[in-house]
């Protein structure tokens, strides 16, 4: 089971409150995390990584057990305690200041 | 009884306001898409229940949002806006080539006759047609693939096509407007496109009238009269009354003729109105006060509209999509400010009242005339 916490406006357009929980068969990486979550809500095509070329967009950024994973491949494992379930993948949007 | 729904598009989000025919005691709703920006709304004319909007984010991208009951529940639809083919380059600020990419979209046109048939304008500019009710979207290529289309440059908001006009008469007929490419006509229903622009003079151009580059701003018609069209340009308010094929200036006594909105009355094809806007530098109403001006006859001959609006310190802005107008037989018109306030008017534009006053920035203003 993978845990997974979105921001305030995805988790509106998701529909959800909390962290969304996910099965995802075979190796635990980016690509297959976010594969899982746009299958289970597909309303979040597109507003993390591009449609056509499945690009992170820019102003968001992948975190997981105190580190920022947004840089490695899409295809790295991700921590173990990420795969395991026990620290959530966070996908965080880019702090605005102003 | 008539009613009104006015649709009200901000940076934080989406508003419905809603009155009697009478337009004096308002009900509003929203924030819909609370913190999204939503660039436009609009609702269809063959089943005003059914409204599209485009709900974006500079850090989530495009959304699209669909409702079937006027607003009160909203679905997501789809937010693939693939380009035809290879999409090749189009002019960047420096002139150099820079490869075409979708941004968000800035304008939806639902279909004058089937609600589940929709247009958007997108940035970067391109037409899609969607005829399942947003679920998909094609690109009518044939407008960005016009052998000018290397050449389109974007203005400072970007290149992006903000103005669908499906002719009422002739359904193989559309105009679109694109900052800063200028204004082009369809008469094979988005198939192929050209140019219509003759006529035009920007000053900012290298050649001052050449066929494309015009900044267009916003462009509208009046359903009696569809081959005659009058265009807010970058600075210059124009006309035309053979579908583009010449314009002429009708800027008349105007205080300034920069600006953004521009629209036609219900009832009146020669009553138009625009919002004078001091400047390109400096976006915000002459001499602090917020004027409508009003023309009956076309064009050249403009009066303010005062009564109602700020005459003092008044320094928002009108955007190109921030105006609006009913088909109630006392004419309504309305518009939104950069400042969050929506202004209407029920009769005609002889007196102004605001509807809210305190909303996120207003980036655009539709209304649904219902029976």
């Amino acid at each position: 089971m993978i845990r997974v916490l979105l921001p305030a406006h995805l988790r509106n357009l998701a529909q959800v409150d909390d962290e969304i929980t996910l099965t995802v068969d075979g190796p635990v990486t980016q690509r297959s995390v976010l594969d899982a979550l746009e299958t289970s809500y597909p309303t979040l095509r597109g507003t993390i990584r591009d449609h056509g070329t499945q690009q992170r967009r820019p102003f968001i950024r992948f975190f997981g057990c105190s580190e920022d994973l947004s840089h490695e491949s899409p295809d790295t494992l991700l921590p173990d305690k990420v795969a395991d379930g026990t620290e959530p993948f966070l996908v965080v949007g880019a702090i605005a200041g102003g | 009884m008539n009613k009104v729904r006015v649709l009200v598009g901000t940076r934080k989000g989406a508003f419905v306001l809603s009155a009697d025919g009478k337009r004096k005691d308002w009900t509003v709703e929203g924030p819909h898409f609370a913190g999204w920006e939503i660039y436009h709304m609009k609702g269809s004319s063959a089943d005003p229940d059914t409204i599209y909007a485009s709900q974006s984010s500079g850090w989530f991208g495009q959304v699209m949002q669909r409702s079937k009951d006027g607003g009160k529940t909203w679905s997501t639809v789809g937010n693939q806006f693939p380009y035809d083919g290879v999409p090749g380059t189009h002019q960047w600020y420096d002139g150099k080539p820079h490869p075409w990419e979708f941004k968000r979209v800035w304008h939806l046109e639902p279909s004058l006759s089937d609600p589940e048939t929709v247009y958007a304008g997108v940035e970067d500019a391109a037409l899609f047609r969607s005829s399942d009710g947003g679920n998909s979207w094609t690109e009518l290529s044939g407008l960005r693939k016009h052998d000018t289309g290397s050449r389109w440059q974007p203005g400072a908001g970007g290149m992006c096509l903000h103005t669908i006009l499906l002719d009422p008469v002739d359904p193989q007929r559309i105009y679109i407007a694109i900052s800063a490419a200028g204004v082009f006509r369809s008469d094979d229903a988005g198939s192929t496109w050209r140019p219509i622009t003759r006529g035009l003079n920007s000053n900012f151009l290298p050649d001052p009238k050449a066929e494309v580059g015009h900044c267009v701003h916003r462009i509208a018609l009046h359903k009696s009269r569809p081959e005659t069209l009058f265009m807010q340009k970058h600075w210059d308010v124009m006309r035309t009354d053979d579908a583009g094929e010449n314009w002429y200036e009708v800027s008349g006594n105007l205080p300034t003729d920069f600006g953004f909105v521009i629209d036609v009355h219900a009832h009146e094809p020669e009553t138009i109105y625009v919002v004078p806007i001091k400047s390109d530098s400096e976006h915000f109403p002459p001499d602090g006060k917020l004027r409508v001006f009003r023309s009956r006859a076309g064009g050249n001959e403009w009066e303010p509209l005062t009564n109602g609006l700020p005459q003092e310190n008044c320094y928002v802005n009108v955007l190109r999509d921030a105006m609006a107008i009913d088909s109630l037989d006392d004419c309504g018109v309305y518009f939104g400010t950069t400042g969050g306030q929506v202004y209407g008017s029920s009769d005609g534009g002889d007196t102004w009242a605001p509807i809210v006053r305190d909303l996120p920035a207003v980036l655009s203003v539709e209304v649904q005339t219902l029976t």
